[in-house]
């Protein structure tokens, strides 16, 4: 099983607009994944939104989960 | 307060909104504004609520217009360059509607004027363009209890929101550290010099940007508050995501008002290397000494081209992607504002050397001249 994973802004320009993850229970465990297949994403603090929601804390997630990496940005 | 013959023929197209009305007209007429950054975003949203009939308007940026910022900052001429954007601001929006108040503030935000100038206002706007700014403009926001209208772009995506609005039981709105809980490093992510943006998008995520902050005045339609709105210039798509107020993001925020002063923003996330902000006086001093190098950090074609001392250039966003050696005893920096040299500054340090940054950047450095 396989996770979709949408991302937006910078991260998009590392991990690419939507990617494929092996499949992950949890967004711990996925930022984990993500971190090992790309190292660049170690430095950068961004916000993970699953169903259209920024997660607070640990979420569960599963292959019908709507997954999106937000980083923030500040130009103006 | 009564609408005159004038503000009913003005504002006459917006009155005729069944939704709107007279009513809505006075509520504008009577809403004072802080408008904090006068550049992509600023412009069009002061130019909307300008002409929109916000009755007083405050207008925050201590940065003077530069040829580069004309494709998007709309309010400014060619014939402005080098004059400060407040101030220009506001004469371009009396002679749009001289009817209202607008004043200008030439100043930078900082922890020691930002509680005082917010205070006056009912609504914050927040079009600036550094991760220090935004979170002292939330955080002051939370402490003041005062709706802050965030919007932020990159490249060819924006993100807009409404923070901080009471409901009904006075429990406030998701905030910007309920999103991104913890300011990055300037340096983590570019700005608009280095990564550079399109045009028009300031445009529309400044406008959307005035559109919820007359909404909110008018108390008319729903708002983005405890959502995110991220609109891609390129595909035309837009997404909504839903914000969650928390417990949490209480504790980031300075519990009062001395603490928000005690509270550093420019660097509060680095800290083991340290360099030393010096003057112009200084700077050219230092500059002469034995074993130092001097480093431009903007980035290619900005103006203006020093010619009056010996230095390299290494942009900023080349600086990003590789450490460069070297091996000078003293590094000096300097860019535009004094603002990117601060990250250049402490990437350089490295214990062993001693890095100086030009306080204020070659702007500060041409108006001393």
């Amino acid at each position: 099983m396989q996770l979709k994973v949408q991302a937006f802004g910078l991260l998009a320009e590392i991990v690419g607009n939507n990617i494929i993850v092996d499949k992950q229970t949890d967004t711990d465990s996925l930022k984990k994944q993500l971190a090992v297949q790309f190292p660049s994403l170690v430095d950068i603090k961004y916000a993970i939104a699953v169903d259209k929601k920024i997660i607070a804390g640990n979420t569960l997630i599963n292959e019908a989960s709507i997954i999106a990496l937000l980083p923030p940005f500040s130009g103006g | 307060m009564k609408l005159n013959s004038n503000d009913k023929e003005r504002y006459s197209r917006q009155i005729g909104l069944k939704q709107f009305g007279e009513l809505a007209q006075q509520k504008l007429l009577q809403a004072k504004v802080l408008v904090i950054g006068a550049g992509g975003l600023g412009c069009p949203a002061l130019q909307y609520l300008a002409a929109a009939g916000i009755g007083n308007i405050g207008i925050v940026d201590d940065d003077t217009i530069s040829l580069s910022n004309l494709h998007r900052q709309i309010l400014y001429t060619t014939n402005d360059f080098d004059l400060p954007k407040a101030t220009i601001a506001a004469g371009a929006l009396l002679m749009l509607n001289p009817t209202i108040t607008v004043n200008a503030f030439p100043v930078r935000l900082d922890t020691s004027n930002a509680l005082e100038l917010i205070r006056n206002y009912d609504i914050i706007i927040d079009g600036t363009d550094n991760f220090s700014s935004r979170y002292l403009i939330n955080d002051a926001c939370v402490l003041l209890k005062k709706p802050l209208i965030y919007g932020s772009v990159y490249q060819f995506e924006g993100q807009v929101a409404v923070f901080n609005v009471v409901n009904e039981n006075n429990i406030p709105s998701a905030n910007y550290r309920d999103l991104f809980p913890q300011q990055p490093n300037n340096e983590e992510v570019p700005n608009c010099s280095e990564a550079g943006v399109i045009g028009v998008l300031p445009g529309i995520i400044g406008t959307m940007m005035a559109n919820e902050c007359i909404k909110l005045i008018a108390g008319i339609g729903s708002l983005l508050t405890n959502k995110l709105l991220i609109y891609n210039a390129l595909s035309n798509q837009t997404y909504e995501m839903d914000i969650t107020p928390k417990e949490e993001t209480t504790l980031l925020i300075p519990p009062n008002e001395a603490a928000f002063k005690a509270m550093q923003y420019s660097f509060s996330c680095e800290a083991e290397h340290s360099f030393e902000d010096v003057g112009i006086k200084d700077f050219l001093k230092l500059m002469q000494e034995e074993d130092t190098i001097v480093i431009d950090v903007r980035e290619e074609g900005e103006k203006p081209v020093i010619t009056s001392f010996e230095h390299i250039n290494i942009p900023m966003s080349v600086l990003k992607r590789q450490k460069p050696e070297i091996n000078q005893k003293n590094i000096l920096v300097f860019c535009h504002a004094g603002i990117r040299s601060v990250d250049a500054a402490q990437y350089l340090s490295n214990g062993k050397n001693k890095v100086y940054n030009l306080k204020g950047g070659i702007i500060r450095w041409m108006s001393s001249l």
